[in-house]
């Protein structure tokens, strides 16, 4: 058992509570300023179309309008995230890629204005054909989204790895399926916004933002700017999954129609918009082949994949990447092909969403794996047990796992949920089904090219040592990183967690750290923070062995008291040396960095999926299939986590509920839907079918004693991973209760009852025609995706 | 109960209405299409009451309106003149949480905190009309406030604690050690 500390290993309340539990709590679209104006942005109504002119004239004359600004008003310079796929430009100027696209914006007294003035700016369109399937996106004659990218191809990737050819040549049992995964949203409550506004040269944002760095990076750039007058200060954050993590039209128009104006301009997207912005989980193709041996081990993997990119690139390079790297994690084997198409469409774009890029694999290979298991006869529980991941292993693409209880946590959910006794006692129309997940504890690379540590902070006493300021980029966005950084804060200084404050992610007054993505804040900020706190500890030893007269080597502190080892009635008040050492010796101050050490391979892509640590873990879940109308209802879902020690653990499991439904929903229920315009028909919450707190099941949460030899206090991620089996847990559930496989995402009720329909259809032909083999019925094709 | 309209000079016609925030009569003059969320946050700067998708769908914006919680974005400011409104401000007296604020707190009921002044508030209308709630009520009760971050797994046990006047969880339900299983 790991050792008990002070301050972290308990469910401390979060710093932010009152706050948020009072309403008190700005966010952005919360700030007023004096003299503020409104913003808001026009885009295209057409999926593709050639402008062939703007007339703002209109708007311009309307009383309350401020300013009015177009492509011809903003830097031509195009963004995104990798500078060989930067195709994104402020406003369209030639064309339109999809509905949605930015044209021009407007900046007046009030937001009703904005609205009328929007319908005043006369666009002419030539309506182009329009690239809607993904699938058909490279044939000759598609119409090009981009001209200079060929076929429609934004990102191709082919890695090979061990000897692939000989591996399958070598196979016992040879087997290929195909899934599709389907587009869905991060669907944040609060709707992205931003305050932008100048002084002398210098521009302040205000934003929902996952990373103050990268915009602030990504600002500078796009408007000449040195990164040192542009400050980006986040406000609470109502949710991010990823679609906060790269500015959006809010900050670029935003930052003009302020300059323009002289005045702070408030720009927002609302949820039709929002979801127009999109930057979602990919549309995918997933064919997965892999190649057993008689018992079931794993010697091989082919995973040949295509994802429905958007319009432009966004963070989606990253996503078509992590699709292939982290296949090979949870599960041993040597040899690993992957082959990837990132296509431009005419519809949104998609980015990162929680998990990036690994949910929609893990469903395919985890749904594959269960087929695999049915054709060796095999239990599913018992196969992913013969495959896992053990500790000190590489992966064949070169990512380092040190700790890893892959296997431990297949067990223990097979104890929680009663595998054994309920795949014995079948019920008909039940099913229980198993999948794994692991991800990235903060990526081993930055998102753009850069030598900047990935993390530093500071912490400042209060000089009579009443309190301690800790001053982090690290970017609360609900996820609790505030509270687990300061309680972190507080062991390593030996202080008390109720006596923190913290001041984080503002680019100006906070030292940089990347910011809320890839798993990182509690691993990544944290070793920065730990590093801080020691050098407070440190120096208050020092002052205490000067005021008690005993050598440093037997003073410790904790919990605010610093006491003599070898004489335990020797204690003075953490308040009293830190107010002396103010008095003797100035400001108390401890700073700490981070950056990670090299990692992972030397083949293109290869630092995609790098990270100093992998969380890895398990779920089961068992549900029930009503024949007559599909309808699936879950009777429990069960989740072990081997994810390092834990700092806080009722928010830890706060993190793994809500990982689990996102990745319900995105099993079942949600999918951005298109007509054959590209306009998205379901553009809003009420048809996007987010869970209610009356769809939740009873969910039993449960993390291993774990520990990382690399993370803080032997800490790694929960947050992202969490939602990586779920998808193939349903799918695995769902194949068990009905014994045919649905294979397109989301699992909806309808295309369970069609494949139950076509399952009774085949057995009745089986039947009437007794000459033919009956096993023909197991598998059904796969649904048409919507 | 419209007191007074006064017709600007392009002729749009606004209302002057009475609102009980929180306990203050606060006088407006609001045109007819203004939502009561927006009258809440821009004219009474009470911006706890949150805007999530103004179609009625998300119930950020959840206040109650004589005790009955509403979508303030779907309700017209004129049609609350004379009402009883209380936002989440109203909730906590003299600085003092209500217990469902402070479960909430306690159990991790909040993660970004964008729905939470709605499920507040939900959550309180429920337990003055019901004040022991089984699970299944609770979870009809805030089935109209989406939360995307918690699963709703600890606002539910927030709720059902905050009924019991169990406002700290026991350190077993989640052991000192290691997490362990809720």
């Amino acid at each position: 058992m790991s050792k008990q500390y002070s301050q972290i290993g308990h469910s401390a309340p979060r710093i932010d509570g009152p706050e948020k539990a009072t309403g008190a709590a700005k966010y952005t679209l919360d700030l007023k300023f004096p003299n503020m104006l409104y913003g808001k942005i026009l885009t295209s109504p057409h999926a593709h179309a050639r402008i062939i002119s703007i007339d703002t004239s209109e708007a311009e004359a309307l009383p309350g309008v401020k300013a009015v600004i177009t492509h011809k008003d903003v830097p031509t310079l195009k963004y995104g995230l990798s500078p060989a796929r930067w195709d994104e430009n402020i406003f369209c100027s030639d064309k339109t890629r999809f509905v949605g696209d930015k044209v021009a914006a407007v900046a007046c007294v009030d937001e009703p204005t904005c609205y009328r003035a929007l319908k005043l700016i006369k666009v002419e369109y030539e309506v182009l054909p329009a690239v809607l399937n993904f699938l058909t996106a490279m044939d000759e004659g598609q119409p090009l989204v981009h001209e200079e990218y060929a076929n429609n191809i934004n990102t191709e990737i082919h890695q090979e790895f061990g000897d692939v050819a000989k591996a399958f040549a070598e196979a016992y049992h040879v087997r290929t399926d195909t899934f599709i995964g389907q587009r869905t949203y991060q669907c944040p409550i609060e709707p992205h916004a931003a305050v932008s506004m100048w002084d002398n040269g210098k521009l302040t944002i205000y934003s929902s933002t996952q990373s103050p760095h990268y915009f602030q990076y990504y600002i500078a750039r796009e408007f000449g700017m040195e990164m040192g007058d542009v400050r980006i200060i986040k406000t609470f954050v109502g949710g991010g999954f990823g679609g906060k993590l790269e500015p959006t039209g809010l900050e670029f128009a935003g930052t003009v129609l302020a300059k323009l104006t002289s005045r702070p301009v408030r720009m927002f997207y609302d949820r039709a918009e929002m979801f127009a912005h999109n930057r979602g989980r990919h549309a995918q193709q997933m064919e997965i082949t892999t190649g057993v041996d008689k018992n079931g081990k794993i010697l091989v993997a082919h995973a040949n994949f295509k994802m429905d990119g958007g319009a432009y690139t966004s963070l989606g390079i990253a996503s078509a990447y992590y699709a292939g790297a982290l296949l090979p994690m949870t599960y041993e084997f040597d040899n690993f092909k992957f082959d990837m198409y990132r296509l431009y469409t005419n519809l949104p774009a998609c980015g990162a969403q929680r998990g990036h890029g690994a949910p929609q694999p893990k469903y395919a290979f985890e749904s594959h794996l269960d087929n695999v298991a049915k054709d060796l006869g095999m239990d599913p529980m018992d196969i992913r047990i013969l495959n896992a991941r053990r500790p000190d292993t590489v992966t064949p693409n070169d990512f380092k796992v040190n700790s890893c209880h892959m296997r431990e946590c297949l067990e223990r959910a097979r104890e929680m949920s009663g595998w054994d006794e309920k795949k014995k006692n079948r019920v008909k129309g039940r099913g229980i089904g198993v999948s794994t997940g692991s991800f990235v504890t903060g990526a081993g690379y930055p998102i753009y090219r850069t030598d900047l540590p990935h993390a530093s902070a500071f912490i400042r006493l209060n000089e009579d040592g009443t309190a301690a300021t800790l001053y982090t980029g690290a970017v609360e966005i609900g996820q609790g990183s505030d509270t687990v950084l300061c309680q972190m804060a507080a062991e390593a200084m030996g202080y008390r967690y109720e006596q923190m404050k913290i001041v984080a992610a503002d680019t100006e007054t906070t030292p940089l750290d990347f910011g809320a993505y890839a798993s990182r804040q509690t691993y990544m900020s944290g070793t920065a923070i730990k590093l801080a706190g020691e050098e407070i500890r440190k120096q208050i030893i020092d002052m205490a062995s000067f005021m008690l007269s005993l050598p440093p080597e037997d003073l410790d502190v904790d919990n605010g008291v610093i006491f003599s080892k070898s004489r335990p009635d020797k204690t003075i008040a953490f308040e009293a040396v830190a107010r002396k050492h103010f008095v003797l010796r100035g400001p108390m101050l401890g700073k700490g960095v981070y950056t990670p050490p090299r990692l992972g391979g030397s083949f293109k892509g290869a630092p995609v999926g790098t990270s100093p640590a992998y969380s890895f873990g398990a779920q089961v879940g068992e549900v029930q299939i009503d024949e007559e109308t599909g309808e699936i209802k879950v009777l429990g879902i069960w989740d072990v986590h081997d994810c390092g020690k834990v700092i806080n653990p009722r928010l830890l499991h706060g993190q793994v509920h809500g990982a689990l439904f996102m990745g319900m929903g995105e099993s079942v229920w949600e999918e951005v839907q298109f007509d054959d315009k590209g306009r998205i028909l379901n553009a809003e919450l009420a048809n996007y079918k987010m869970l209610t707190a009356m769809d939740m099941p009873p969910i039993e949460s449960e993390v291993l004693d774990s520990y990382e030899p690399s993370g803080p206090w032997g800490a790694k991620e929960v947050g992202e991973g969490s939602t990586n089996p779920t998808l193939g847990m349903f799918s695995n559930a769902i194949f068990d209760a009905m014994g045919v496989r649905v294979n397109s995402l989301p699992l909806t009720y309808e295309k369970v009852w069609r494949a139950l329909k076509e399952k009774r259809e085949a057995e009745a032909k089986a039947k009437a025609d007794e000459a033919k083999p009956q096993a023909a019925a197991e598998y059904c094709q796969p649904a048409a995706p919507a | 109960m419209i007191n007074r309209t006064i017709t600007d000079r392009d002729g749009v016609k606004r209302y002057l209405i009475t609102l009980n925030v929180n306990g203050d009569a606060r006088t407006v003059l609001v045109k007819g299409n203004a939502i009561l969320a927006n009258v809440l946050r821009d004219d009474f700067n009470l911006t706890g009451t949150k805007k999530g998708c103004e179609l009625g769908d998300c119930g950020s914006c959840t206040v109650l309106l004589d005790g009955t919680p509403v979508d303030s974005c779907m309700v017209l400011a004129v049609d609350a003149d004379g009402h009883d409104i209380t936002t989440i401000e109203g909730v906590a007296v003299n600085s003092k949480l209500d217990d469902i604020q402070q479960a909430m707190i306690n159990y991790a009921g909040i993660q970004c905190g964008y729905c939470s002044p709605g499920m507040v508030l939900s959550a309180k209308a429920l337990l003055t009309r019901n004040p022991h709630p089984t699970e299944p009520e609770v979870r009809e009760a805030i089935s109209g406030n989406l939360c995307r971050c918690t699963g709703y797994v600890h606002i539910v046990e927030a709720v059902l604690a905050a009924s019991q006047g169990k406002l700290v969880p026991g350190e077993h339900e989640y052991p000192r050690e290691e997490g362990g299983s809720i």
